[in-house]
């Protein structure tokens, strides 16, 4: 990586990117040069770096120009890398990556004031893979070349490989090596079909792994299929999808607090951001192709998650579970692929990472406290922790999805989305027929809204109500101070999205109404039914009366109703 | 037929609707928040004096709205709360003349119940939290009958069932009333999901606009409904059942109204206001908000109508077993609730309206003067262990006969007047061209004589007679001022309540005439829906009939609980049985329902999850690789001239490969 050719014609843009993904870093190599012994210096240090890196993002949002579709011109860099590949370190930043990225130099700082206490040895090294780990996360998120985007999908991994396996719990060792197979299996696949990809540029000009170029190339059908299995597959294990979800429980059980909520945080979203910014646009027909198995491996999950995550007796456990299951929303969005299922998707991925950060964050609390996840061990709490059970309370109706919450936005915003995209069922389609499919699908996946609340209110019913039946909790310490002002900023994020869920999708309107663009690319392949045809003959409105508005197609946007 | 402008009428701007809904939540901050550091005193003055002062304001604006020209409204637009896509939908508020009388009835009854409180929660150490909740819930109400779309209206809806699951579960210590909260939740949810899925349904069709009135007759839900039952009648109809079944879990109507009864467990103002007086009503209110679209679905209304009567009939009849005072009263509201459906559903919406006016005064003092023996007998609720309390709680006693009396239906208290309302609608009141439904009309008449006993059974075995509990208690009990006077003043309007709806034949139905803009066009003009009889003898005749019915189940409860000894309760009789275990439903639920979740969730986490996924998939290709790693030890043996070997032989391959199948 050499900046200093910033200065040939080539390069251009503004360095805000690149001193958002490499001031952590740049932090994490000056902690490495004070010594392992003054770990109040290490923590200290290692806050004010994350707080300077969430400050210097905050431009990203207020020079957000919410009305350019794709990469903001304003804050874009593209300076020249590893020349002999056609490989560029070239960054942006657009609708579908800003809250995402912001999510990601909120928490870091607020894991890093939280954690202070929970982690113990080695300092240093801890404070120092969170610094990393941030730069890999941030860069992921802003790249826009492939070979570099792979670099820091990569990069993630090490850091969170060492969060586990040192300042893990018991079974470490076994979580580690399953998270890392699983990963990696994944994402070697992505790199065959990313230099696939970037031999094909090669056919149309000087090969590049720009992903600007790699859009425009002409993908066939089967080649679509193949690349898609090999992107989709690194990225649905991130998400993760059922079936391949087994390695988040064991992950999140054993991860420390930090590790737990920067997984469930950001690192999830990856898969599902990948998704939207990589895998859809690059092989829409792909997508159409794959769409009727990943609706339904979705929906499975928001069920399947939600009951497994019923079944448990481990808080932590069922927290993991319940991620599986709000994951599943997340992609029944994407995969359903409107205006409004996808905004949603955006803004549930934040408020799932707001949402179970603070619950795992909440969970660390009484775990530092207890030494114990086992829901029996627990009972009655309210009556000792009157702060702290407000508060969960209030984190369990976010995730639950109670209106006036950011939950109810997401899930409220992909639901409607699904149902637009699925309805109108035609007469005598069948279960296979995409709208029957998706109709179905969809309504399985409102139950959900029932699964979520019975499993986090028995949870909190066990936890909180009830005598105290563990003498030992009869006197825990209610949250300390320091604990109480790494929350706040949580619970007013809860509030905020929930209240002013606009403010929040508005940023992302242009980019994803830019994405919508392959939407009948998609189409085409999947609804194969009668409304294809009926939308096709234009006669779609005798057969799905709607009122009064102008026929358009769905999902996007139609222009200003006139009466 | 997609015409709507008999439902267009004009806004008003108002500034202080916001401050209506503010103030109580503003109360819920400051006592959830400081409440420890208050005094008693402050508490009170900040829980009570919000809700208070939302009523004056309540009363300003709604005296405003009745200055302002026939079917106008007072409304006021916040901000955009979700515009993506087609999707746009403002978080907006209004005072029409409907929600003008559901304002007046919550903020009026939700206040009589916070000075209650102040008297009946003194003692106990969560003041504070019982304050913040209690003003938390009117805040969330108020959410919902001020709504001005559907989906504002579905915060409240779900914010009330948030304050309904904490109050109930007030005494968080007990296990069992923890789980009573958590099954009101869930079982409500259950009812949300239908109510979500229709909210859908109509985004759909109505381009993203969920507004209950259009602007100038165009747009919003009542051209959405007009152009449904135009195209599309039967995915109306769907739309209308999902709606209903949204509205049988939070007005606890059958199937989903096992949660009520449980949700006695709340301190006893809560079952006044909550589960009495407002939050059970809202899906009564919520169908009469969808006038528009349930009207137009005959086979919905006919739904709505039969669930209704069997409710009203099945609650009632489980009402005459209870022992337990507050138990007594929770069927009764299951079954009341169940007369304003039965309305709902032949078409009275003004009736419905009417009934759930008048039951909030009545019920709400039946279940406050219950709170006055449960506070005065040391929480004692077993009524077997009561009798005689008229010595000793005179104005417990008074309001609470009143009270019975009005539900009973003896003229001419409130519920007279109401319920004959619904039965008048319910004998006559068809559609073009087909007849009343006569079996509706035939249920809720025995459900009637039903109330009438049990009501006076429970007064009888309370306040008369001799006391059968121990003398401590009795010696102690005493009533408390402060909770006497809200008694008195809801059992006055128990009293002349019913005054504001004069039979049809008077032609001085005050309330039909305001709620005219809102309900007048279906029963005149050129899209009436709803036809009902004129003839005034008819309505005489039935109003002496259901006087009848109601003075025979007051004689039948003399006879059988005004005398010396009491009769034993037969026990061993089957019906006896089926009643007092309230027909087995909850055991049904739980062997259909809950253990089968339970038994597949366990399955999903045992067996799918842990074994087959994860031992059988995941570990097992781990092993997999291994063996296979084992076996190609085999190969790596160091022996040169096998490795040339094998590349010849796989270069070879390759190229067959390339050659004959590429």
């Amino acid at each position: 990586m050499d900046l200093s050719q910033a200065t040939e014609p080539a390069a251009s843009g503004s360095i805000l990117l690149a001193a958002l993904v490499f001031l952590p870093v740049l932090g994490a190599i000056l902690l490495a040069f004070i010594p392992r012994e003054q770990t109040a210096a290490h923590r200290g240090l290692g806050a004010t770096i994350a707080v300077l890196v969430f400050l210097l993002s905050i431009p990203l949002l207020t020079g957000f120009d919410a009305s350019v579709p794709g990469f903001q011109p304003g804050t874009r860099l593209d300076v020249s890398w590893i020349d002999a590949f056609g490989a560029r370190f070239s960054l942006g930043v657009d609708g579908i990556s800003v809250w995402i990225a912001l999510l990601t130099t909120f928490i870091t700082p607020l894991i890093l004031i939280g954690a202070q206490k929970a982690v113990e040895k080695r300092v240093r090294e801890f404070v120092i893979a969170m610094l990393v780990l941030e730069t890999a996360m941030l860069g992921a998120l802003f790249a826009t070349d492939m070979l570099l985007f792979y670099l820091f999908w990569e990069m993630m991994l090490i850091p969170m490989y060492l969060l586990i396996g040192i300042w893990g719990g018991e079974n470490r060792l076994y979580a580690t090596v399953k998270f890392v197979i699983y990963t990696v299996v994944g994402s070697l696949l992505m790199l065959v079909g990313i230099i696939w990809l970037y031999l094909k540029t090669g056919e149309t000009g000087a090969p590049s792994f720009a992903f600007e170029r790699m859009l425009s190339l002409d993908l066939s059908a089967t080649e679509q299929g193949w690349l898609f299995a090999a992107f989709g597959l690194a990225f649905l294990i991130k998400v993760p999808l059922f079936p391949f979800h087994t390695w988040l429980p064991d992950a999140h059980t054993e991860a420390p607090t930090a590790g737990s909520v920067i997984l469930a945080g950001i690192l999830l979203k990856m898969g599902t951001y990948g998704l939207l910014r990589f895998a859809v646009p690059l092989f829409p027909e792909a997508m159409g192709a794959f769409s009727p198995a990943i609706l339904v491996l979705s929906v499975i999950g928001i069920v399947y998650g939600a009951l497994v995550a019923f079944a448990q007796g481990d808080v932590k456990k069922l927290v993991a579970y319940s991620s599986v299951s709000h994951l599943g929303f997340v992609m029944l969005g994407i995969v359903a692929f409107t205006q409004q299922s996808v905004e949603g998707a955006i803004l549930q991925m934040v408020n799932h990472g707001v949402s179970t950060g603070a619950l795992f964050m909440l969970v660390g609390m009484v775990y530092e406290r207890t030494h114990t996840r086992k829901i029996t061990d627990y009972g009655g709490i309210a009556k000792s922790m009157p702060v702290f059970t407000l508060l969960f309370i209030i984190v369990t109706m976010s995730s639950i999805g109670l209106p006036g919450t950011n939950g109810f936005a997401g899930e409220f915003l992909i639901l409607s989305g699904a149902f637009l995209d699925a309805l109108f069922v035609p007469p005598g389609a069948g279960i296979t027929d995409w709208p029957m499919l998706a109709t179905v699908m969809t309504i399985i996946a409102v139950t959900g809204v029932v699964l979520g609340a019975i499993y986090m209110l028995s949870m909190v019913r066990r936890v909180f109500f009830g005598p105290i039946t563990n003498p030992e909790n009869a006197h825990l310490k209610d949250l300390t101070t320091r604990e109480r002002l790494v929350m706040a900023p949580m619970i007013a994020l809860i509030f905020i999205i929930g209240l002013f869920p606009t403010s929040f999708t508005s940023q992302t309107t242009a980019s994803v109404e830019q994405l919508m663009t392959v939407r009948p690319r998609i189409e085409v392949v999947r609804d194969k039914s009668e409304r294809q045809k009926i939308r096709a003959e234009g006669a779609r409105t005798t057969l799905a009366p709607r009122v009064g508005a102008p026929e358009r197609v769905a999902g996007v946007a139609p222009g200003p109703e006139e009466e | 037929m997609n015409e709507v402008e008999h439902l267009a009428h004009a806004a008003h701007e108002s500034s202080l609707l916001p401050w209506i809904i503010l103030l109580p939540l503003l109360g819920a901050i400051l006592n959830g928040l400081f409440g420890k550091r208050y005094s008693q005193k402050t508490v009170s003055l900040i829980g009570v004096g919000s809700v208070v002062t939302a009523f004056v304001l309540s009363t300003l604006e709604v005296i405003r709205l009745a200055g302002l020209p026939e079917g106008d409204y007072l409304s006021v637009d916040l901000w955009r709360w979700f515009s993506a896509g087609e999707l746009n939908v403002e978080l907006s508020f209004m005072i029409d003349r409907l929600s003008a009388i559901m304002l007046m009835v919550v903020t009026g009854v939700g206040s009589l119940i916070h000075v209650f409180s102040t008297g009946y929660m003194k003692t106990d150490e969560g003041y504070a939290r019982y304050f913040a909740y209690l003003n938390l819930f009117m805040f969330s109400m108020l959410l919902l009958i001020l709504g001005k779309n559907l989906l504002v209206l579905f915060v409240g809806w779900e914010g009330v069932g948030l304050c309904s699951y904490l109050l109930i579960g007030f005494w968080f210590s007990d296990m069992e009333k923890a789980e009573a909260g958590q099954k009101a939740f869930i079982t409500n949810r259950v009812g949300d999901l239908a109510f979500l899925i229709g909210t859908f349904i109509l985004l759909f069709y109505s381009y993203g606009s969920l507004d209950f009135v259009g602007v100038g007759g165009a747009g919003g839900l009542p051209q959405t409904a007009a152009y449904l039952g135009d195209k599309a009648p039967g995915m109306l109809t769907l739309v209308c059942i999902l709606f209903f079944i949204g509205a049988t879990g939070k007005s606890a109507q059958i199937p989903l109204y096992v949660w009520l009864p449980d949700a006695m467990a709340g301190p006893t103002p809560v079952s006044a206001l909550i589960h009495a007086a407002t939050m059970v009503t809202a899906g009564v209110y919520m169908m009469a908000r969808l006038n528009f679209m349930f009207a137009l679905s005959d086979v919905a209304m006919t739904v709505v109508a039969v669930v209704g009567a069997l409710t009203a009939l099945f609650a009632a009849t489980i009402g005459l077993v209870q022992n337990d005072i507050k138990k007594v009263l929770a069927y009764s509201t299951v079954s009341q609730i169940g007369f304003m459906v039965v309305s709902v559903g032949v078409g009275g919406f003004v009736g419905a309206i009417f009934h759930l006016m008048t039951h909030a005064f009545f019920k709400a003092c039946l279940f406050l003067g219950s709170g006055s023996v449960i506070h005065a007998l040391h929480h004692e609720q077993d009524i077997r262990k009561m009798g005689g309390l008229k010595a000793k709680l005179p104005v417990t006693r008074w309001t609470f006969l009143i009270s019975c009396l009005a539900i009973a239906g003896i003229p001419f208290f409130a519920g007279f007047f109401s319920k004959d309302e619904i039965l008048f609608f319910a004998a006559t009141a068809h559609r073009e061209g087909s007849n009343p439904m006569l079996f509706v009309y035939i249920v809720s008449v025995v459900a009637a004589l039903c109330t009438a006993f049990y009501m006076f059974r429970l007064y009888f075995l309370t306040f008369e007679g001799k006391y059968r509990g121990d003398k401590h208690t009795w010696d102690h009990a005493h009533e408390e001022p402060v909770m006497n006077w809200p008694l008195i003043v809801l059992a006055g309007l128990a009293t002349v309540g019913g005054f504001v709806g004069l039979p049809h034949f008077l032609h001085a139905h005050a309330l039909e005439g305001w709620l005219e803009p809102i309900f007048g066009w279906l029963y005149e003009g050129e899209h009436a829906i709803f036809h009902v009889s004129h003839s005034a003898g008819l309505e005489i005749a039935l109003m002496l009939g259901s006087v009848l019915i109601a003075l025979l189940g007051i004689a039948f409860a003399w006879r059988l609980y005004m005398r010396e000894k009491l009769p034993e309760a037969p026990v061993d009789a089957w019906w006896h049985k089926l009643l007092m275990n309230k027909y087995y439903v909850d055991e049904f639920y739980d062997a259909v329902l809950v253990r089968p979740l339970r038994a597949t969730a366990s399955f999903c986490h045992r067996v799918v999850d842990v074994r087959i996924i994860d031992g059988l998939f995941v570990r097992g290709s781990a092993r997999l690789v291994g063996a296979v790693g084992d076996g190609l030890r085999f190969f790596q043996n160091g022996d040169v001239q096998a490795y040339v070997t094998a590349i010849v032989v796989g270069i070879a391959a390759i190229l067959v490969v390339v050659e004959y199948l590429l």
